[in-house]
């Protein structure tokens, strides 16, 4: 009969550390879900939910936030990245768990990186928060503005 | 207070006099609420992004409480990235008798509904002083 060490043997010991191995591997990528868990029915998801347009001058990126505190707003622009963080506070007063009759909406800190697409002016960034959406209007640098070029006829 | 959607035409109207009608051909979605009780009354909370104060539309009608509410983008310019649509947003609720129907107040501030529902009187909490009488010397 063949003595079995669980840490040192074929079969069993392999899959062991093949498994651990596999949990490390997918650590990292797993961790945004459990970090995120504090808003609550968004937990799998990035938050604020956005949306990026643009038109000639200027990239908007449209932000999801309601019920945000317009103070807690924290957005910077880095090269091409646009971070933006802020909180939704919970609700007001001391009210006891046992209060709630439904506990739905998300609250908590949060803060979020985008990746632009095109090169802009980090100087003249402005931001509104109006109806519960933040509007993040980032100017276009001079040399991603799309130019009128003449066409000589000979 | 119990979740209740009923059809959005009142059973008032008259049924199928002319040509028949469905609801709206429009998209809702269920807003998620906060609700909790204080002494008071209850008070509930709605997410509602991008709605203005005039497309909202908050009503009763046979103890059902109806939020109804239009949403409308910030901004106007060629979308190239999209996470997330506005659509209308729709919820039903069913009051009870214990909720004083004539005083529920609503605003709206960033994007969030807060509605005040106070309670009845005879529904309140009421402390009861106990007499004690002194006894007889």
């Amino acid at each position: 009969m063949a003595r079995w060490d669980p840490n040192n043997s074929g079969g069993m010991g392999t899959l062991r550390s093949e498994i651990a191995q596999a949990l490390d591997r997918a650590g990292p990528q797993f961790a945004p879900m459990f970090r995120a868990a504090f808003l609550p029915g968004r937990g799998a998801r990035e938050y604020p939910l956005t949306n990026l347009y643009d038109d000639q001058n200027s990239i908007y990126v449209e932000a999801l936030a309601p019920g945000a505190d317009p103070t807690s707003f924290n957005i910077s622009v880095a090269g091409d990245t646009l971070t933006l963080s802020g909180e939704k506070p919970r609700v007001q007063g001391e009210i006891k768990p046992e209060a709630f009759h439904r506990e739905e909406r998300a609250a908590g800190k949060f803060v979020r990186s985008i990746e632009l697409p095109v090169d802009v002016d980090g100087n003249n960034v402005t931001a509104h928060y109006k109806n519960g959406l933040l509007l993040i209007n980032l100017p276009k640098s001079e040399k991603a503005k799309p130019r009128q070029i003449n066409v000589q006829v000979a | 207070m119990a979740e209740k959607t009923v059809a959005a035409t009142s059973g008032k109207q008259p049924v199928a006099t002319g040509r028949e009608t469905t609801r709206d051909q429009e998209r809702y979605i269920q807003p998620p609420v906060d609700i909790y009780e204080l002494p008071e009354g209850l008070v509930l909370l709605a997410d509602l992004p991008g709605v203005a104060a005039g497309d909202l539309n908050v009503r009763l009608e046979d103890n059902i409480l109806t939020i109804q509410a239009k949403a409308h983008h910030a901004v106007n310019a060629e979308p190239i990235y999209r996470e997330f649509e506005l659509v209308n947003f729709f919820r039903q609720f069913e009051l009870s008798d214990e909720v004083d129907q004539e005083k529920i107040t609503a605003r709206i501030s960033s994007g969030v509904l807060i509605l005040e529902l106070p309670k009845a009187e005879k529904a309140k909490p009421r402390q009861i002083n106990v007499q004690v009488e002194k006894a007889a010397a």
